[in-house]
């Protein structure tokens, strides 16, 4: 009975229509993210990540083996001022196909007009050593004398292949300044997109995530000088923090 | 008298039921699972087809122990994976029935159920603990019988048939239920009970020593171990995951290659547990390091570059992380808290 009455509810909310300030009609509808990695416009997946060579921005020929990173804080900001937060975080592993996607498990929203922003890592109330189990079963973890908390960012794999092949292991966290005494600086970025979305049904929103910008823009990443260990290198933690700004576009959206 | 009295009964109870239908329900059996993993990783994988019991554990137990399994009754599973050695043996490889031996490294068994992508043995050929179980009962290397010579001999003992009925309810022993079995019992091996588990829980200290290694056990411009090997929040000390540790130039055993047939996955196996390392020796899938302090300089100095490297082996053209002597010193101190010897005394 219960459940009817709340099978009922549901329906309501999903069928209920209302008219919003501007005089439009509003309805209740779903968001879902769905990812889509490239190499400037190759897409890499489950299937070539290991076998794919590319060339990025400072010219030497690389190999990835390894792609993980953390998005959190998903929030749809609608032109009323309302802010839609998406519980959970997106933990993504390339050689694994079903981590790739967002799903906020049905969360309703109205529909309307929205921007779209979510965290790249981590902010710092998030940020929380061994606060995580699933990430820690992933080794996710970033030392706490590099301020702990998790990794944002691993990408491995070798540069110059086509020379003399180097490991080059490029992973982002939180970044340390100093040390005696130990002094950290918080390395998340916020990525905000300025486009406005017409969200008139249940949408999914596709993003692209251009894993080449992380060596193009504003930093053209040298590997020979950053290969490796970069994680207690606050200047390459830094330079990543700026280049991974023009990482995620919205690519498309369905609905 | 009064164990006597209980047997009695139970066999009466027995005998009146049916073979494949008593209506007995085994007890269920739940993992305890340790203060350190609940608080840290996700839950253990337990297959829904195969949940713990009691009677499933304890015939897997008397399964795993008996020689019943092995061509000419010499070997059981615990010949080559010891209690007293947390699992394993301490052969470079184990020689099987017919005395030759293998070409891998007996692995150690403990903290199986937190073997996330269940991939098992270090090529990651089986696909479960289930299926793992199928592999040693007939390979020639080891205990090179044949499933319906083993079935038969089960059917026809005088206790199996009786145990099988009270773990599965069914008195017709198959190789399924078998290997149901030894993978419950499996599972129970549970070791987080180390010096540096007692750390954590804020119960034990270290010494500066051992904080020393530990922490250049996660410096990425030192050590840098812990990327494969967990860490304080993962307190499994493996990811369990597949790797090139740079130990050849050229590979006479391709390890996941030949599992996936892909070229990039030559030379690549399964990261081992730090856990137990006291008990463990000798190394490595081919166990071809003898000690702790040969696996240090390995990973120090004598790295081998070869197409499937991996990328989180440092500085491969100079050989590795060139730790200086105190600095191996330390880590391997560090590395010997994860060693667990109450694991080892409970299962003897």
């Amino acid at each position: 009975m219960k459940r009817l009455i709340l099978l009922a509810i549901s329906f309501i909310l999903f069928t209920c229509e209302s008219e919003n300030t501007n005089g439009g009609t509003l309805r209740n509808i779903t968001v879902d993210f769905e990812f889509i990695h490239t190499w400037d416009g190759t897409v890499i997946d489950n299937t070539n990540l290991t076998t794919t060579t590319v060339t990025n921005e400072n010219g030497e020929t690389m190999s990835m083996s390894r792609l993980r990173y953390l998005l959190s804080r998903f929030q749809l900001l609608n032109s009323n001022g309302d802010i839609y937060g998406f519980n959970g975080y997106k933990f993504t592993d390339l050689s694994d196909i079903t981590s790739y996607n967002f799903s906020t498990n049905n969360f309703i929203i109205p529909s309307g007009t929205y921007t779209l922003k979510f965290i790249w890592g981590f902010n710092e109330a998030d940020n929380i050593t061994g606060a995580y189990p699933d990430l820690n079963s992933a080794s996710w973890n970033w030392p706490d004398m590099l301020g702990g908390g998790y990794h944002f960012l691993q990408l491995d794999g070798m540069y110059n292949i086509d020379t003399t092949p180097s490991p080059y292991n490029f992973h982002n966290g939180t970044a340390r300044v100093s040390t005696n005494p130990n002094v950290f600086e918080q390395n998340f970025v916020e990525i905000e997109f300025t486009e406005d979305m017409v969200l008139s049904g249940n949408a999914t929103i596709k993003i692209e995530m251009n894993i080449a910008e992380l060596f193009k823009n504003p930093n053209a990443w040298d590997l020979n000088i950053y290969d490796t260990p970069l994680m207690p290198n606050y200047d390459a933690q830094k330079m990543m923090q700026q280049n991974v700004e023009s990482v995620f576009s919205i690519d498309e959206i369905f609905q | 008298m009064n164990k006597g009295i209980l047997l009695a009964a139970v066999l009466l109870f027995l005998s009146c039921s049916s073979d494949d239908q008593n209506g007995y329900e085994p007890t269920p059996m739940p993992l305890e699972i340790p203060q350190i993993f609940s608080e840290n990783i996700i839950a253990p994988i337990i297959p829904n087809d195969n949940p713990q019991t009691v009677e499933g554990v304890g015939l897997g137990k008397k399964l795993f122990f008996d020689t019943i399994l092995s061509a000419d009754g010499s070997q059981s599973c615990a010949s080559c994976h010891s209690p007293q050695s947390a699992f394993t043996d301490n052969f470079a490889t184990s020689a099987g029935v017919n005395g030759i031996a293998g070409t891998r490294n007996s692995m150690p068994l403990f903290n199986l159920a937190w073997n996330y992508n269940e991939r098992f043995t270090w090529d990651g050929k089986e696909l479960s603990l289930e299926r793992q179980a199928e592999e040693p009962v007939q390979n020639p290397l080891e205990m090179h019988s044949n499933w319906n010579d083993v079935i038969e001999r089960l059917q026809t003992h005088q206790e199996y048939p009786q145990l099988f009925d009270l773990a599965f309810n069914t008195s017709t022993i198959t190789k399924e239920l078998t290997t149901k079995a030894i993978a419950q019992f499996e599972r129970t091996l549970i070791s987080a009970n180390s010096k540096f588990d007692r750390y954590s829980l804020g119960i034990e200290t270290l010494t500066a020593q051992e904080l020393n290694g530990l922490d250049i056990f996660l410096r990425e411009d030192k050590g840098d171990c812990f990327h494969c090997h967990g860490n304080p929040n993962n307190p499994l000390w493996t990811n369990n995951d597949f790797h090139n540790n740079g130990l050849d130039a050229t590979f006479t055993d391709l390890g996941l290659g030949a599992v996936t047939g892909d070229p990039n996955d030559n030379g690549k196996f399964r990261t081992p547990s730090l856990r137990n390392l006291v008990y463990t020796a000798p190394y490595m899938h081919d166990g071809r390091f003898t000690t702790l302090d040969q696996v240090i300089n390995h990973y120090s100095e004598g790295l081998q570059n070869s197409p499937t490297i991996d990328p989180l082996m440092k500085q491969i053209n100079q050989g590795g992380v060139q730790l200086t002597d105190q600095e191996k010193a330390d880590l391997k101190a560090f590395l010997l808290t994860l060693s667990d010897p109450s694991f080892v005394e409970s299962n003897n």
